[in-house]
């Protein structure tokens, strides 16, 4: 039997005086679906199909044959039993379905799609405003019980967020040092001031480089984690669960992620800081020659204390805001697994965007306290 | 149904994951034109099995041959032509997710035949979609927009496309609601007559079971242990089977059906 549907001998015949006649041979399959169709709309009306020599035919041919019946209201003759049953049962399946979705047109659905994405924006704003209120409450009632604080959860993200990610994040701020030094030295050797690379290297990681660039790690590594735990322990109701015993949520799965990422921020943040000062410095010892002793007692000189006030004030703000942009959308997951995966982007992106505005608000004030 | 020519043959199957064997030295025949129903516990392989049927799974050992042609060791081209003589319905539908109920019926037909243009091909997706008896609201809806069982007619719908003779369903009916689940029987049963379809059903389901399968096969210990009708199997004095047809649910299946027999 196999193979035998490949379309065996058909010929066709077109008698003219009363309109067309259509004799198909061999297959009336999906096969030759197309060139079948093409064919029968050539005749013209009235027309008459005979099906006497057809051997096979899929409910494919039978809807191109009842089509013809339909609209040109063409009779069908020789058709054995077991086709009239296909064509009845085709007949019976012909019914008004909505094949493609309504879409709007042009200018229209450009406005449509804007204001839909603007309404999301502002409700995930409110949301996320709604979520920071939840987890405040969630830390005043931790304050007035402290029991329940806990602290095995708490101990053990501060080994995901924080030790877990400091061979990532060494070496990452190794080979900034390494980068500013290298693009510093290349100009600043123009005007013959290679010696002030080592200014560069150390204002821009301490102030800025080493806090910025280790918020847009953690989110990339926790707070996509965080996005994604808590919006796959939503899909398998183990949140619901959660609620219905009566452990609250926020308490046993958003506060120890937030306190771990605000409290290690800032020491992973001060890591980074030193591990690329390293990298600056071996860069200017082994290119520019200047010895890591000169390299220490000028960084002392031209690094205001300030600096490393700046890049540690900014840190635990980073990590509070990465810690809660991961978990909102964790919560936000409803319905399927798709959902996890566009959640948990949107936490990368949500977190490293509020991270990089709040560090150009940062700086503005620092500046105007007169912390230059 | 009175001639018993092979469909499906399967021949000395081997499975095994690891240390831990699945189907040891496992016989299967499926016959054209009937309804084949597979039962056993959970873990004892039915998916497997109807996995390395489909080619899915490479199995250790055996052989398999499916509408003729042998099954193990083929090429990607030579699989494709059986590959459109039969059409599959997964547990959960698999419905391609980024595709509306339509594209996702017109999937398969764009795949075999490129040439076919977008009225025609409408046309077919439309009906198909009506055949499987979903409303005709469903056609351009995403499937998270779907219930589960409209799900499963729309993995029917996509199943059914190139009016497959072999029909594969991996527990059709469950999840659904028992209104739902009947309805799902009763449409398998009207298009196995209409369109002369053999079916391949794995199933938990014991009102499926004697609404609609012509055979059951049971297994259980790593192998095929019967295969026959449900009055045959009963006669058996196997302990799974006499436990699974004659416990209380079993029971309440096989008085349902003889109370509509009764009826009728």
């Amino acid at each position: 039997m196999a193979g035998q549907d490949q379309n065996s001998g058909e010929s066709r015949e077109t008698g003219d005086g009363a309109g067309g006649v259509y004799r198909v041979a061999g297959s009336l399959t999906i096969t030759r679906a197309a060139t079948t169709a093409r064919e029968i709309d050539s005749l013209s009306d009235p027309l008459t199909i005979d099906l006497s020599q057809v051997e096979k035919m899929d409910t494919v041919g039978a809807w191109i044959v009842y089509r013809a019946v339909r609209d040109r209201k063409a009779s069908v003759v020789g058709a054995t039993p077991e086709e009239q049953s296909l064509l009845e049962q085709v007949a019976e399946a012909d019914r008004p379905v909505k094949v493609h979705p309504d879409s709007p047109g042009g200018m229209i659905r450009i406005l449509d799609e804007l204001g839909i994405w603007m309404s999301e924006l502002g409700q995930t704003f409110l949301g996320l405003l709604g979520f920071l209120g939840a987890t405040m409450i969630g830390f005043a009632n931790l304050i007035k019980r402290p029991r329940r604080f806990r602290i095995n959860a708490i101990v053990q993200r501060f080994d995901v967020v924080g030790v877990r990610a400091l061979g990532i994040i060494g070496l990452m701020s190794f080979l900034i040092g390494v980068v500013v030094g290298q693009q510093g030295a290349v100009q600043l050797e123009q005007f013959g001031a290679e010696i002030y690379t080592i200014n560069l290297i150390g204002r821009i990681t301490i102030r800025e480089l080493g806090t910025l660039m280790t918020a847009i790690m953690v989110a990339g590594r926790s707070g996509s984690a965080f996005a994604a735990q808590i919006g796959t322990m939503k899909i398998t109701e183990e949140i619901d669960a959660m609620r219905t015993i009566g452990v609250s949520p926020i308490e046993a799965l958003v506060i120890p992620r937030i306190i771990a990422s605000t409290v290690m921020m800032p020491l992973l943040a001060f890591f980074a800081m030193v591990m690329s000062l390293l990298g600056g410095g071996i860069f200017v010892w082994l290119v520019l020659g200047i010895p890591p002793l000169t390299y220490v007692q000028r960084l002392q000189e031209v690094v205001p204390v300030t600096d490393l006030w700046i890049g540690l004030i900014k840190a635990p703000v980073f990590g509070f805001i990465i810690a809660l942009a991961g978990c909102f959308q964790g919560m936000l997951v409803q319905g399927n697994s798709e959902e996890v995966g566009m959640r948990t982007t949107n936490a990368v992106v949500q977190s490293i965007f509020l991270v990089i505005v709040l560090d150009a608000v940062f700086a503005v004030f620092f500046s105007s306290i007169g912390w230059r | 149904m009175s001639e018993k020519k092979p469909i499906i043959a399967v021949r000395g199957l081997g499975n095994s994951f690891g240390e831990q064997v699945i189907h040891e030295d496992l016989d299967l025949v499926v016959c054209r034109g009937e309804i084949l129903g597979v039962v056993g516990g959970s873990g004892t392989g039915k998916s497997v099995l109807m996995r390395s049927i489909i080619g899915l799974q490479i199995p250790d050992e055996g052989d398999i041959e499916v509408l003729g042609e042998n099954m193990i060791d083929r090429s990607e081209d030579e699989a494709k032509n059986i590959r459109r003589r039969w059409g599959i319905l997964f547990q959960n539908g698999a419905l391609f997710s980024t595709l509306t109920v339509a594209e996702n019926v017109e999937v398969p037909i764009k795949e075999y035949f490129p040439y076919l243009k977008p009225p025609l091909l409408d046309e077919i997706a439309s009906y198909k979609i009506a055949m499987s008896g979903l409303e005709p609201e469903a056609g351009p809806k995403y499937p998270s927009e779907l219930s589960g069982g409209m799900r499963k007619r729309a993995g029917l719908a996509r199943a059914l496309a190139l009016d497959p003779e072999l029909l594969f369903l991996d527990e059709p009916t469950a999840g659904l609601d028992p209104i739902g689940a009947a309805a799902f029987d009763e449409l398998i049963r009207a298009l196995h007559k209409k369109l002369e379809l053999t079916v391949f059903l794995i199933t938990h389901d014991l009102d499926t079971l004697y609404a609609i399968c012509d055979r059951v096969a049971v297994i259980a210990d790593k192998k095929v242990v019967a295969v026959g009708t449900i009055a045959e199997l009963l006669s058996l004095d196997h302990p799974w089977i006499q436990e699974y047809f004659n416990g209380p649910r079993g029971r309440a299946a096989a008085g349902s059906v003889s109370k509509e027999t009764v009826k009728a």
